[in-house]
């Protein structure tokens, strides 16, 4: 097996079922990497989405989002499993 | 592997099982409200320090009333403004937990002063979070002790004016002015930069409390968009603009570095140092035999009222540490009523071999009358078939009461000749064991080290007993 490579850049993830599209999050990432999706998630909120690169992890998205579970941000080289 | 990634913290519930509602991976919160962010913060520190299995987290009445919904910790849910009085009893009861009490400014600052006031005066050695938000946010939007002057509330629609609701309460100031505090801080969740400041202090407050340090409180401004009606990211900025003007932000005070956990060591009470303290005798097994009384004395409801002097409480009092020696459920309660203005005292006793469920005594199935007033009083409250015991020496009338016993005995004469004036009482106690047979005299004596402090007294008493006894033992001839 293998040696695990970790992530080459940090990367987030936003559960968008359990976002409320507060868009604090996007209003503060220094990087303005996320953007709010034109679909609507479950509860009817348009979902924050990530555009796929330019995340440096930093985190700042993670503590302004009020949802425990919405956003998840992997660091760079983080070798583990993705949280579902 | 765990520093390379931020995700939700263990110590929420992975579905929140305990919320009604269909959405079990969401909170109850409006989008943008503080205290989601508020409750990541204290997870994350509770998982980060290993607390999670002896957290218990205080809940408030407001929006966050739900928190336990959401935390996989020790959960209670207070009656409103009571966290700080239940964590404290349980604190102390359980020295090794983390208790935290999370609270939103009507809780805490309107119906919860004196808990939180009382609380933080004592130093108890909890983790305060409270979340100051300028409105009250569950029940829609009224004036809160901490809204601001000129805000707009549904209660203050011309905005707040202190000369009509005064001024917003300034909470993390006025705890500050207490000495025993540890550590108050005031934080805002605002930008990165502020939100990362309340992050260092819930976890400073938690550690605190780990440390055995003593109390903290956090208070925590906080957005609340939907009765601010304001978006989220407008309500930070009206956060920042506005109730920072009014709350500043910064550290009260701190004095973790200075106060040794040590000086946190209470008092334990625990029975045999009370004794000591108490100079009250060591406890033994009883072996008092009681003989069973005639049906209609078992399990009295006693009533006893005299002069203020005369011994009523200390005759109670007596009733019941006897009661206890001989193997009775007892209950003794004075009045403090108004009735005590005029000189006169009176008590309640139960002796029951039942659990007692009241101890306050209305329907008396046994009045001792000490004096004419006490008679006057409380004759008619004696259940029919009871028994009057009436101090002739002082009450100057028989009871009028004609279906009820009555038995009159010149008590303070007697314990006169006994040379012990104040001995009437005991005389009483003699008369009524004599007569019901409810306790035997040893319970009495055994009873009387624990509540006649001058010991030389003891044998005097014991006197007026057994002269009581032998007073209805000649009656009955
Ligand atoms: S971690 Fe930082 S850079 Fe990445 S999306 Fe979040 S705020 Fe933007
Ligand atoms: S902060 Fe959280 S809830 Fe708000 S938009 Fe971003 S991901 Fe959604
Ligand atoms: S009413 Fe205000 S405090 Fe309550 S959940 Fe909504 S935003 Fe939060």
């Amino acid at each position: 097996m293998a040696e695990p490579i970790g992530l080459e850049r940090a990367k987030i993830v936003v559960r968008e079922d359990e976002c409320k599209g507060c868009g604090l999050c996007i209003e503060a990432c220094p990087e303005q990497v996320l953007f709010v999706h034109k679909h609507l998630n479950r509860l009817g909120y348009h979902p924050t989405g990530y555009k796929g690169e330019g995340c440096t992890g930093c985190g700042i998205c993670f503590y302004q989002c009020p949802e425990p579970g919405a956003i998840t941000v992997y660091k760079k080289g983080y070798v583990g499993e993705e949280v579902v | 592997m765990a520093e390379k990634v931020l995700a939700k913290a263990e110590s929420f519930f992975d579905i929140y099982d305990r919320n009604p509602s269909p959405s079990k991976d969401v909170t109850h919160y409006c989008p943008g409200c503080g205290h989601g962010v508020l409750h990541k913060l204290i997870a994350e520190a509770i998982d980060d320090f290993g607390i999670r299995e002896r957290t218990v987290l205080f809940s408030p009445v407001g929006c966050s009333v739900f928190a336990y919904y959401y935390f996989r910790t020790g959960n209670i849910q207070c009656a409103h403004g009571r966290a700080p009085a239940a964590a404290t009893g349980f604190k102390r009861t359980h020295p090794e937990s983390i208790v935290i009490s999370y609270q939103g400014d009507g809780d805490l600052a309107a119906i919860g002063t004196a808990e939180i006031i009382q609380a933080a005066n004592r130093g108890e050695n909890f983790t305060v979070f409270f979340v100051n938000n300028a409105i009250y946010g569950m029940t829609g939007g009224q004036l809160a002790p901490t809204t601001l002057v000129g805000q707009k509330t549904t209660t203050s629609p011309y905005g707040r004016n202190p000369a009509n609701e005064g001024y917003p309460i300034k909470v993390a100031e006025m705890i500050s002015t207490l000495d025993a505090p540890v550590y108050v801080e005031r934080v805002a969740i605002t930008d990165a930069k502020n939100t990362a400041r309340v992050r260092r202090a819930v976890r400073k407050g938690l550690q605190n409390q780990i440390d055995n340090k003593g109390f903290s409180l956090i208070e925590v401004l906080s957005v609340c968009p939907s009765n601010w009606k304001m978006d989220p990211i407008q309500s930070k900025q009206w956060l920042s603009d506005n109730m920072i003007q009014q709350f500043p932000l910064g550290i009260f005070r701190d004095r973790t570095g200075e106060v040794p956990a040590a000086e946190n060591k209470r008092h334990i009470f625990h029975v045999d140092g009370l004794r000591e303290a108490l100079e009250l005798p060591v406890e033994t097994e009883s072996t008092i035999k009681v003989a069973a009384p005639a049906p209609e004395f078992q399990d009295p409801r006693i009533k006893l009222a005299g002069f203020g002097g005369q011994g009523v409480l200390m005759l109670g009092l007596m009733l019941a540490e006897a009661g206890m020696h001989a193997g009775y459920h007892v209950s003794w309660i004075p009045s403090y009523g108004p009735e005590m203005r005029g000189g006169t005292a009176n008590c309640h006793v139960n002796l029951s071999h039942r659990r007692i469920g009241s101890p306050t005594v209305s329907r008396p199935t046994l009045l001792v009358a000490m004096n004419l007033p006490s008679l006057e009083r409380f004759e008619n409250e004696v259940v029919p078939g009871g028994l009057i015991i009436y101090d002739t020496a002082m009450v100057t009338r028989a009871p009028k009461r004609t279906d009820v016993k009555a038995l009159g005995i010149p008590a303070s004469t007697i314990a006169d000749e006994l040379g012990n004036t104040r001995g009437a009482n005991m005389v009483i106690l003699g008369a009524y064991i004599g007569y019901t047979s409810i306790l035997p005299k040893e319970a009495i004596f055994a009873a009387m080290p624990s509540l006649i402090k001058r010991k030389n007294l003891i044998p005097l008493n014991e006197q007026a007993v057994e002269k009581g006894m032998e007073f209805v033992r000649n009656l009955r001839g």
